[in-house]
C-alpha cells in the first residue's frame, strides 16, 4: 500500500507528522515516520486513529441558512453573499466594534492569517481572538 | 503567554523537544503529560531510563508521570505560587542560585529576594500541604542538576492567578540559570495542534502577525501599506470571553466563528448559550454540526486537515508543512477560499491562488517568519521561528546570550487564594481537565469509535475516602452542584485524587462540566479559571 501524503496530526501541539493513506476518496490508514524528530516512528492513540473522522457521515456537506427557525441548504454563492451583506450592514450601522471574529487553533497559519486580515482590513475590527486561552 | 512575555520578551516555549534527550532533570507542573502530550511524556521516560535523568512532578493528583517521578509534590489546587516561592526560598537559603547568571542576564533580583523571604518551608507547607523535606529535595534537584527543563500546561494557566503562576516559573528558571541554554528553559505545552500558529499569525486582539502591536504607529503604517487599506484600528480589541459577554449585552451584533465550539468549551456554558442566541447574525464555519453551529444563521462547511495544504506551528515553534492527502469532500470548501469569498464580497478584494501565495505574504510582513518559506519547508521537518532570512537555520532554543527583551525581568508574585474556595455549602473543590483518548470538545474524537470506547462518557472522579463519607460506590449517580448550575452523573473512584477534590472533564457536551465552572478571569491573560471552583456532591 502507498503510505500517502505527509500530514501534520490534527490533535495535540506535539506536531507529529505521518503518512495518511487514501483509497477511493476515503482516508484509510496512518503510517508513522521514523525520521520525524518528534514522532520518531511512534504516535499516540489519537494520532493512530486521526483518519477515522474524515469521511464520517456527519460531515457537513452544504452551506446551511437558518431563516425563521428553519434550516435549509443553500448554494455557496447565496451563503457567502448573505454573510458578506449582513456583516457589512452591521459594520455600517454600528461600526467594526460591533463585530467579533473567533479564529481557530485547529486551522493552518495561512487560514489564521487571512481570517485576521479579513477582520481587520475588510471589517475594521480588532475583536479577533481564538481559544488558546481555553 | 502574557506572563512569559513580560519576563523574557517572548511567550512561546523556549526550547525544543529533541533537546529533551540531553537534559539531566525535568520539572513538570500543571501538565498531565502522559494523557495530553503523550510523546513528550514518552521522551521524559526514555531519558530517565537511558540517561538516568531525574524527574520532579508537581500536581495535586497522582497523575501518570507522578507515579514514575523521583519526587512528587502533591500540592493543593491553586497553590502553585506559594509552592514555587517556597522552592526559591530554599534555593536562596542554601546558596544554590546561579549568581553569575543573575548578575549578567537579569534585573530586579532584590525585589524577588524580598518576596521569597516570606515563604519559609513551614509557611509554604501550611499553604500547599507539601512537607518541608520533600520541598527541599525538589528544590535541590531542580537547582543543582546541570540542565533542567521545566514543562507546564493548562494546570498552570487556567487559574485567576495564571499569569502570576507563569511569572513565578520564569523567576525560578532565571534564579537557577536554567534558561537560554540547550536542554533547559520554561516550556508551555500547547493543547491544540496550532495554538502557537494562531497566536503567531495575530489571531489576537492586540497584535498583527509576529506579535507586532496594533497600538504602534509604525506597525499600523506598515500593514496599511502591505494590505492597501487606510484607517486600521489602533485600539486593541476584545478577547473571546469578552466578545461573548458583549454579545450577551448587545454590544456585539455579528459574530463569525471559524472551527471553534465555545458552546461547549467556554466556562459557564449556559451563559454562553444565552449570549450566542442573542447575536443578531452568527456565522459558524466548521466540519461538523457542533453545539455552537446549532445557533448559527449561516453554517459554512469547511474541510478537514486531510483535505488541505498549509503550515502548522507546533508547541516548540516548529513550522511544518502539511500536504493535501485527498480532495475536499463534495460540497466542502477550503477555509482560505471561504475567507477570500467573504472578504471580496464585502468590498475588500482578496485574491490568492494557493496557500503558498499566502505564506509568501506572511514571510513579507512577519519578521520572525521571514525565512520560513514554502520551498524550504518542502525539504525539512519544519523550521523553528524566529528565522529572519532564508539562510537562517531557525531557532530551536530562545534567549541565547540575551533575552528577547534584553535582561530577564524578575517579577515576584505573592500567593493569592483562588477566586472561589470551598465552604460549608459547597465543600468540594471541582477541577476540570482532559483525558487522553478525547480531545477538547470532542467534535472530532467523539466520532472515532475506539476513542469513544476508551473514554465513553462523563464521570465524576472522587477519592475513595470521600466516597465512603458520601456512601456512594463505583457507578453510583450523584448530583453535582455549584453556584452556577448542576449536573447528574456517575462517580468513578480514583485513589489518585486527594480527599476533598473532585475531577471532571469537558469533552462530553451532554454532561458538560462547564455548566458549573466559573468565569473569573485572570486579569492579564484573561484565561477563565477552569481549574477550580467550589461544588457540593449529593448521593441520589
Ligand atoms: S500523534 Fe498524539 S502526540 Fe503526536 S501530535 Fe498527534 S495527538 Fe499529539
Amino acid at each position: 500500500m502507498i503510505p500517502g501524503a505527509l500530514v501534520v496530526c490534527p490533535f495535540c501541539g506535539c506536531g507529529c507528522v505521518f503518512h495518511l493513506a487514501v483509497r477511493d476518496g476515503r482516508a484509510v490508514g496512518i503510517t508513522p515516520i521514523n525520521s520525524h524528530p518528534v514522532s520518531r516512528g511512534s504516535l499516540c492513540i489519537k494520532g493512530w486513529k486521526a483518519h477515522e473522522f474524515i469521511n464520517h457521515p456527519a460531515r457537513l456537506r452544504s452551506p446551511l441558512i437558518r431563516e425563521h427557525g428553519i434550516v435549509r441548504e443553500a448554494s455557496w454563492d447565496e451563503a457567502l453573499d448573505l454573510v458578506a451583506k449582513r456583516l457589512c450592514e452591521i459594520k455600517e450601522k454600528h461600526g467594526g466594534n460591533a463585530l467579533g471574529f473567533f479564529s481557530s487553533a485547529k486551522v493552518t497559519n495561512e487560514e489564521n492569517y487571512l481570517f485576521m486580515k479579513m477582520a481587520r482590513a475588510a471589517f475594521g475590527s480588532n475583536n479577533i481572538d481564538h481559544c488558546a486561552r481555553l | 503567554m502574557a506572563g512569559l512575555a513580560a519576563s523574557f520578551g517572548s511567550g512561546a516555549m523556549t526550547n525544543s523537544i529533541p533537546e529533551m534527550d540531553d537534559a539531566d532533570a525535568f520539572f513538570v507542573i500543571g501538565s498531565n503529560t502522559t494523557e495530553q502530550h503523550p510523546l513528550v511524556a514518552a521522551r521524559i521516560i526514555e531519558a530517565m531510563r537511558l540517561k538516568n535523568a531525574k524527574l520532579v512532578v508537581a500536581d495535586p493528583r497522582r497523575i501518570g508521570l507522578a507515579k514514575l517521578a523521583d519526587i512528587h509534590l502533591m500540592h493543593r489546587v491553586g497553590t502553585d505560587v506559594a509552592l514555587l516561592n517556597g522552592m526559591m526560598h530554599v534555593i536562596l537559603e542554601k546558596g544554590w542560585e546561579n549568581k553569575a547568571f543573575i548578575a549578567e542576564r537579569t534585573e530586579n533580583f532584590d525585589s524577588l529576594r524580598e518576596v521569597v523571604k516570606r515563604y519559609p518551608p513551614e509557611k509554604t507547607a501550611a499553604i500547599t500541604g507539601v512537607d518541608p523535606g520533600t520541598l527541599s529535595e525538589a528544590a535541590e534537584l531542580y537547582a543543582k542538576s546541570a540542565k533542567t527543563m521545566l514543562f507546564y500546561a493548562m494546570g498552570i494557566t487556567q487559574h485567576t492567578t495564571g499569569t502570576d503562576n507563569v511569572k513565578t516559573l520564569a523567576n525560578l528558571a532565571m534564579l537557577t540559570g536554567h534558561i537560554g541554554f540547550p536542554s533547559t528553559g520554561v516550556n508551555p505545552l500547547r493543547g491544540q495542534n496550532n495554538v502557537q500558529g494562531a497566536c503567531d499569525m495575530g489571531a489576537l486582539p492586540d497584535v498583527f502577525s509576529g506579535y507586532q502591536r496594533v497600538s504602534d504607529d509604525d506597525v499600523i503604517r506598515k500593514f496599511e501599506r502591505a494590505w492597501g487599506v487606510g484607517g486600521l484600528s489602533r485600539e486593541p480589541g476584545l478577547t473571546v470571553t469578552e466578545i461573548l459577554h458583549e454579545a450577551g449585552t448587545g454590544g456585539i451584533k455579528g459574530l463569525y466563528i471559524m472551527g471553534e465550539n465555545p458552546a461547549v468549551s467556554d466556562p459557564e456554558a449556559r451563559a454562553v448559550e444565552r449570549c450566542l442566541r442573542k447575536v443578531e447574525f452568527l456565522v459558524v464555519q466548521d466540519i461538523f454540526m457542533t453545539e455552537t453551529a446549532k445557533f448559527a444563521h449561516v453554517i459554512l462547511p469547511a474541510v478537514s486537515f486531510a483535505e488541505k495544504t498549509g503550515t502548522f506551528t507546533n508547541t516548540e515553534r516548529r513550522v511544518q508543512l502539511s500536504r493535501q492527502a485527498m480532495k475536499p469532500l463534495k460540497g466542502c470548501l477550503d477555509e482560505w477560499k471561504i475567507i477570500c469569498g467573504v472578504a471580496t464580497r464585502a468590498g475588500y478584494r482578496m485574491g490568492y491562488d494557493s496557500p503558498e501565495e499566502i505564506l509568501r505574504e506572511i514571510n513579507e510582513v512577519t519578521p520572525s517568519y521571514r525565512g520560513i518559506t514554502w520551498k524550504r519547508l518542502e525539504t525539512v521537518w519544519g523550521i523553528a521561528w524566529p528565522c529572519p532570512n532564508e539562510d537562517h537555520p531557525g531557532t530551536p532554543f530562545l534567549h541565547k546570550e540575551r533575552f528577547v527583551r534584553g535582561l530577564g525581568h524578575f517579577d515576584p508574585r505573592e500567593y493569592m487564594a483562588a477566586f472561589e474556595v470551598p465552604d460549608e455549602q459547597y465543600p468540594f473543590l471541582l477541577t476540570t481537565g482532559r483525558v487522553g483518548a478525547q480531545y477538547h470538545t470532542g467534535t472530532m474524537t467523539r466520532k472515532i469509535p475506539l476513542l469513544e470506547r476508551e473514554a465513553p462518557g462523563a464521570v465524576l472522579e472522587i477519592s475513595p475516602e470521600d466516597a465512603v463519607a458520601l456512601r456512594v460506590r463505583e457507578g453510583s449517580m450523584v448530583g453535582l452542584e455549584s453556584r452556577r448550575g448542576e449536573l447528574r452523573l456517575p462517580v468513578h473512584l480514583n485513589p489518585d485524587i486527594p480527599k476533598g477534590t473532585v475531577f471532571g472533564t469537558f469533552h462530553f457536551s451532554e454532561k458538560n462540566m462547564n455548566a458549573l465552572t466559573i468565569c473569573a478571569l485572570d486579569p492579564v491573560a484573561k484565561i477563565p479559571e477552569y481549574k477550580s471552583c467550589a461544588v457540593s456532591v449529593r448521593r441520589l
